[in-house]
């Protein structure tokens, strides 16, 4: 526990110390800003809900989480810097648990510097408060699946270039496989049991849970386990190259 | 200290190492020569438990590395090829981190930390963030991380690769200093360096183990070993000739020996041989043979049929 919270802090560390993290924060609030109020009519919907700054977010971490994410293991093979840290005595399962947790804490700093949305819903009227929260701890998870695939996409190469642009595709995967237009698309050739069944591998199908203020068990299960399948993929791609 | 035994890594085809074994005792420097691509980082590799080998067996201490792989990468301190060190800490902040996934924490880490700024000279540039450090300082950077817990086993590659001539005395006689309580395995190609802090070398060539030996005993199979040179006004090869082979070199003859094991006789002989003629010596020498050319001869006939 001790060597993955050194390991967290120093990629943290790293976060914070380099003027990209700070340009990707302004960059994600700036975007959030413009989606919410602007591309999502906040002010049009004249309802006390986040649901317009929410409903952004699945196609707003496709390109985000993948740029925050896709340094983590491509740099560390680029540079070598992966030798001298699975030559100390650091299990591999740690260090890749410490930098996905790194990186994630990161998202979430971005996400917790949104809440003058939420100031501005309860200035305005009187939204449901139990619902926003749901809505940000699924905002949570859904970052959280995005960025274990990119962890896992980082792994396999040194090039930071095609970590992004293979995590991206990945997770549009992960979009599209619920969204309605493709879902609406299936059903005209594919029987309801098909379509359900590709729609449930979906992160939008089990984020629009949490946004309508539901935290089901099966949806925290889900990212759970996305995540946990990622990391794992991430670790057989880590020991692969070491065993040529 | 450390144990290998039968050790093979296949990447794909080739036959990266291919059955080495050897042993390196406390107290013992080993030198681990072979030209590029023989072989030398990826056995190092697989000691230090980065990559693990196709088949064989690695004991250091008392763990073997690929059944407990952390314990024994506790006494091992690493240098690896390169020297990486994550470029945007500085020297403190990178120290501090080893340290403490050394499990070294509070003063304990404070005096490991400052330890090796001293052992290392890194005093000046402490609070430098790694990328704006020149080679020689990152190189020492990585070794200070390597000596930070002070370890009973200590694997450098290419320890003095990119330094200046004065880093790379101050590195040489760091190794030999640390190699009286410690097994120490450094890989080189730079033929001085085995003489100036090894206790024993190995020389490898296309994952083959093709000499092992004290330097003194590598030098010994060299052609030159024995041999006696001499320089004198009056001399020639036919009279020289009566003692072995000579060789005319520009302004002297080489004598070499007919039998090897018959030590400072030659030199005796020649001596003698003046004496006998009345010759006026200007030089000689008797030969310790050259690790130069022993190394070219194991290692240069593989790399040309290739």
């Amino acid at each position: 526990m001790k060597t993955i919270w050194t390991i967290t802090k120093r990629e943290l560390y790293a976060y914070f110390t380099s003027p990209v993290a700070y340009v990707f924060l302004v960059i994600f609030l700036l975007l959030t800003g413009f989606f919410t109020f602007t591309a999502g009519n906040f002010f049009e919907r004249g309802e006390a809900s986040l649901a317009a700054f929410f409903g952004w977010h699945p196609w707003l971490y496709l390109v985000l989480v993948p740029a925050v994410g896709m340094r983590v293991w491509a740099e560390e093979r680029r540079s070598g810097t992966i030798e001298l840290l699975l030559t100390l005595p650091v299990a591999p399962w740690q260090a890749i648990v410490a930098k996905f947790l790194a990186s994630w804490i990161f998202l979430a700093v971005a996400l917790l510097l949104t809440f003058p949305a939420v100031i501005t819903v309860n200035i305005l009227g009187e939204p449901d408060n139990g619902m926003i929260f749901a809505g940000y701890l699924g905002s949570l998870f859904l970052a959280g699946a995005y960025l274990a695939i990119t962890c896992m996409t980082s792994a396999m190469t040194r090039n930071q270039v095609v970590a992004f642009i293979l995590s991206v595709v990945i997770c549009l995967f992960f979009i599209l496989a619920g969204f309605n237009p493709v879902t609406d698309l299936m059903t005209r050739w594919a029987s309801p049991a098909v379509v359900d069944t590709v729609a449930a591998f979906s992160v939008v199908t089990h984020f629009d849970g949490f946004q309508r203020g539901v935290i089901d068990i099966r949806d925290l299960v889900f990212f759970l386990s996305l995540i946990g399948f990622a990391l794992f993929a991430t670790g057989v791609i880590i020991r692969g190259h070491r065993a040529g | 200290m450390i144990k290998i035994d039968n050790l093979v890594k296949v990447f794909g085809p080739k036959r990266a190492v291919d059955g080495i074994s050897f042993t390196v005792e406390r107290g013992e420097v080993l030198g681990f020569l072979g030209p590029n691509g023989a072989g030398k980082s990826t056995t190092m590799r697989m000691i230090t438990g980065f990559m693990p080998p196709t088949s064989g067996k690695i004991t250091v201490g008392t763990h073997d590395v690929l059944e407990s792989p952390i314990e024994a990468k506790r006494l091992i301190g690493y240098l690896p090829e390169n020297a990486a060190s994550y470029p945007d800490m500085t020297v403190a902040s990178f120290l501090d981190f080893v340290a403490e996934l050394r499990n070294l924490h509070g003063g304990a880490r404070k005096k490991a930390v400052n330890r090796v700024i001293d052992l290392c000279f890194l005093q000046s540039v402490l609070h430098q963030s790694i990328d704006t450090l020149s080679k020689g300082y990152k190189h020492r950077t990585c070794l200070a991380q390597a000596l930070i817990h002070d370890p009973d086993v200590l694997i450098m590659d290419e320890p003095t690769d990119g330094l200046d001539p004065n880093q790379k005395h101050e590195v040489r006689n760091l190794i030999r200093e640390l190699g009286a309580n410690k097994a120490i395995i450094f890989s080189t190609h730079i033929l001085e360096e085995v003489d100036a802090a090894c206790s024993r070398a190995i020389i490898i060539d296309r994952g083959r183990i093709v000499a092992n030996g004290t330097p003194e005993e590598l030098r010994g199979m060299s052609e030159l070993a024995g041999a006696v040179t001499l320089q004198a006004r009056g001399a020639t090869k036919e009279r020289l000739e009566t003692l072995g082979r000579v060789e005319q070199l520009n302004g002297a003859f080489r004598i070499y020996p007919r039998d090897k094991s018959q030590g400072p006789q030659l030199a005796q002989d020649v001596v003698q041989l003046v004496n006998q003629y009345g010759w006026t010596v200007e030089g000689m020498y008797s030969e310790r043979g050259e690790l130069d050319e022993v190394f070219r001869r194991i290692t240069l006939p593989d790399t040309v049929k290739k």
